[in-house]
């Protein structure tokens, strides 16, 4: 059998929603054994968030869990058991990485704080991530991913300068903070390979979404300039645009760096005599001249279908894509070739699909399973990972500790 | 925490944070840059709007840490001085299109038989391989083609983009996780691979539930301005306030009810909850999928009037103390002057001497408890090839007739 990259790496989840349990998803389709704890009394708001598959709802049916969720083991544990300390114990014994992302400070009031689990095991590594992080007067900040949006200033960068910021449909830190926490896992645990040292990790949305923003940030520090939403354009390049294309709301973005990009994307246009003119012979006139610009840009590409207008851009060299609906990525030819979409079996909604990630390695195959239903694997895990006899198995299961 | 290893960075804009995170988390990433300096050093805004590949501000962003060296590839000579220093790394980044590398005799293939070890991760926009390897692409484009644009911005305009380059930033940070794996496999094998960076499917990988709501309900999701549909109900989520736009989510099920009830109150000690309180006992108990969109609608009338009655800084610091999970539409001044940022300290001054400066940076990746691992900038991005004498005589055993022999060759 193919070696996986992160064989042997032993993970405990306690994460929930949707910006923790990323990582271990991450780690678990790479190869790492991925534990994931959940309980009955406090189901993860992605097993009770549409969509459901087929609309039938249900804690396994959530297409907001398995979308996080890949190649995990799940676990019924209950934290506040008091005999769940005996369980968790062992847990800790056996991990390598704790990730988590609770509010600042449950996690101690679990006696479950990094202090506490290191007595355990002293080479841990745990991380945190927040929306704030673990410290600081906002630290106990209870909120979402779309907070964090408006707090980066993502929300107000995104739409028009003459109307309303709209901000993004998906909470977009959600996806960068667990990005940033495979990071920072990965490279403790080649800290500890070649160390023997563990660590505590506080990672928080609102800090790692700023080196996304790093220039603009900069730019205000240096200059007291503040960035503007400005709909599709880019101060570097023009056109640079979103353009409507023939058919019921269909559109191709284009955009032109380049001045050699600037010729071959004229001569798509058949050189009209307009774009002759001396206003657009410079990046720098066409920024000044944007507005007539891209109105003659969107008078051609509306007599195309938006696959035209790619193909038309991108044979004579010119960026241009068609806007995709969630619909067609799924039709898209390069993502099929990818192997982006994975076809799974899960137990209880049959077939389906599990993402893949933006990377592929040569030799590192990628193993995805599917989510876990909610205690799936609390058998496996609790008799043949932690050792537990079939007599000791029931016996805590009788006391009300696996629920 | 990568204080042993290495890295030759040959990335343009599309993949600079890759060896910036590495740099932060402590390896030697040494940027190469064609004599006449990285294309990505062209990218506005430049320090006091001068235009000038050493002020580029962008490049101070992504590539603070890192040395700089200038090495004409195309040359036989540099391309000898290439693998000489292939052989002392333990990652390559890069960012041509498909091929570029195999074509200037580069490619990993050449490179692993002179490192065994090596691990080499390519940025482009669509992949290695594949029927849209060869299409161009920024970060509109690939906002675009993974799905992202489509579904953000209103109904009577374009759908839009986020107004900042970050699928450059989804890839890097990708190929740097590419890397860490391959680095965990090598750490058991002893063997380097390659990793394959697609920006599209960065962007992919940023929708979570777009994509069930077609698989599982042949739902397109489409622009919907500052409403949201979660939970299976349309509700505002960006309201404008006395001075600015606040965030704040009205949503279904058990957890998006429950702080309506704190958010009820909080608007009656007011006296400006209107007829919200009496309209529903149990705001916990409430099914929102069951309301009606008008009645939605005339409930969001009465809370919009109360934010608009207030400034962002007083709604906010009332939900920190009801704990609501609102908070203010910052710009980027908002974000600097952010107390919470500056407790964590997390600014961190980078000295520009040549400037007579020193700007403050995005510190820390994260904190960490191990104080040495600290992930962050250690020094201002380079110059064009600041460290070659650094390099090629201190490190690469070069002499100095030889380095300036390259010198008037225009190899280095």
């Amino acid at each position: 059998m193919e070696r996986t990259a992160l064989e042997g790496i032993k993970v405990i989840d306690f994460s929930w929603a949707f910006a923790g349990p990323f990582i271990g998803a991450y780690l678990g389709d790479y190869g790492a054994q991925v534990v994931k704890v959940e309980s009955h009394s406090r189901l993860d708001i992605t097993r009770v968030t549409a969509p459901y598959k087929d609309g039938i709802t249900g804690i396994n049916r959530s297409g907001c869990f398995l979308v996080v969720n890949n190649s995990k083991y799940g676990i019924t544990l209950n934290l506040r058991h008091p005999r769940a300390s005996e369980i968790i114990k062992k847990l800790i014994a056996w991990a390598d990485v704790i990730v988590e992302n609770f509010g600042a400070g449950v996690m101690e009031r679990l006696g479950l704080g990094y202090d506490e689990l290191k007595k355990i095991k002293p080479e841990l590594i745990m991380l945190s991530a927040t929306i704030q992080g673990q410290t600081g007067p906002r630290s106990t900040f209870a909120g979402y991913g779309w907070n964090t949006v408006a707090l980066t200033g993502i929300g107000n960068l995104t739409g028009w300068p003459d109307r309303s910021p709209v901000g993004t449909l998906q909470a977009y830190p959600d996806s960068v903070v667990p990005w940033f926490g495979v990071v920072a896992v990965l490279a403790a645990i080649d800290y500890r390979r070649r160390t023997g040292r563990g660590q505590y990790i506080d990672v928080s949305q609102y800090e790692t979404t700023c080196h996304f923003l790093a220039p603009l940030l900069l730019d205000y520090i240096a200059h007291h300039r503040v960035a503007m939403r400005a709909g599709n354009r880019s101060p570097y390049a023009a056109p640079h645009g979103v353009y409507r294309c023939r058919g019921d709301d269909r559109w191709c973005a284009i955009s032109v760096f380049t001045e050699t990009e600037w010729e071959a994307f004229c001569r798509v246009l058949g050189s009209p005599v307009w774009a002759r003119d001396e206003r657009f012979a410079s990046l720098q006139g066409r920024k000044e001249n944007e507005e007539e610009l891209d109105r003659r840009v969107e008078q051609w590409t509306i007599n195309f279908a938006p696959e035209e207008v790619m193909a038309l851009m991108q044979q004579a060299g010119v960026p241009a894509g068609v806007v995709k609906t969630n619909k067609e990525l799924f039709e898209d030819p390069q993502l099929e070739h990818r192997g982006y979409f994975q076809r799974v079996e899960h137990p209880e909604i049959g077939q389906c699909y599990q993402q893949a990630w933006p990377i592929t390695l040569s030799i590192s195959p990628l193993k995805i399973r599917p989510a876990p239903c909610l205690g799936e694997h609390n058998e496996y895990v609790y008799t043949q990972i932690l050792g537990l006899s079939d007599q000791e198995f029931v016996d805590y299961l009788d006391m009300g500790v696996f629920e | 925490m990568l204080s042993p290893y290495r890295a030759l960075d040959l990335t343009d804009e599309k993949g600079l944070l890759c060896g910036k995170i590495l740099a932060d988390l402590g390896a030697d990433v040494i940027q190469v840059e064609k004599p006449e300096g990285n294309p990505a050093r062209s990218i506005p805004p430049f320090f006091e709007d001068i235009a000038d590949p050493e002020r580029s501000l962008f490049w101070f962003a992504f590539s603070a840490g890192k040395r700089s060296i200038t090495l004409n590839w195309e040359s036989e000579a540099g391309k000898d001085l290439f693998k000489r220093l292939a052989k002392t790394a333990d990652f390559i980044i890069e960012s041509f299109p498909p091929g570029y590398l195999e074509r200037k005799g580069l490619g990993y293939e050449v490179l692993t038989k002179i490192n065994p070890r090596l691990m080499m991760a390519s940025i482009t926009p669509f992949g290695q391989t594949g029927p849209f390897k060869d299409f161009k692409a920024g970060d509109l484009i690939a906002s675009a083609m993974g799905g992202m644009v489509c579904c953000t911005g209103e109904p009577d305009r374009a759908p839009v983009r986020i107004s900042a380059d970050l699928a450059y930033c989804q890839a890097g940070v990708h190929a740097a996780i590419g890397l860490l794996i391959a680095l965990s496999n090598r750490a058991t094998t002893g063997q380097g691979q390659q990793v394959d960076v697609s920006m599209q499917a960065s962007t992919v990988r940023t929708l979570h539930t777009q994509l069930p709501y077609w698989e599982y309900s042949n739902h397109i999701v489409q622009r919907s301005g500052i409403r949201r549909f979660r939970g299976g109900v349309s509700t505002q989520e960006i309201w404008p306030c006395k001075d600015g736009f606040v965030s704040w989510m009205f949503f279904g099920g058990a957890v998006g009810t429950q702080q309506m009830r704190l958010m009820v109150e909080w608007m009656e000690g007011k006296g400006m909850a209107g007829s919200l309180a009496a309209e529903v006992q149990d705001w916990a108990a409430l099914d929102l999928t069951k309301v009606s969109s008008e009645k939605i609608k005339s409930w969001e009338r009465v809370i919009g009037d109360f934010f608009l009655a207030h400034t962002q800084k007083e709604l906010y610091q009332g939900a920190l103390e009801k704990r609501i999970p609102l908070t203010p539409l910052n710009d980027m001044s908002g974000v600097v002057e952010d107390e919470q940022l500056a407790a964590r300290g997390f600014w961190v001054g980078v000295d520009h001497a040549e400037l007579r400066t020193n700007i403050r940076y995005p510190g820390f990746l994260f904190l960490t408890s191990e104080e040495k691992c600290m992930p962050r900038a250690k020094r201002r991005a380079p110059f064009i090839g600041e460290h070659n004498a650094e390099i090629y005589i201190g490190e690469l055993g070069l002499r100095e007739d030889q380095l300036n022999f390259l010198r008037r060759e225009g190899i280095v």
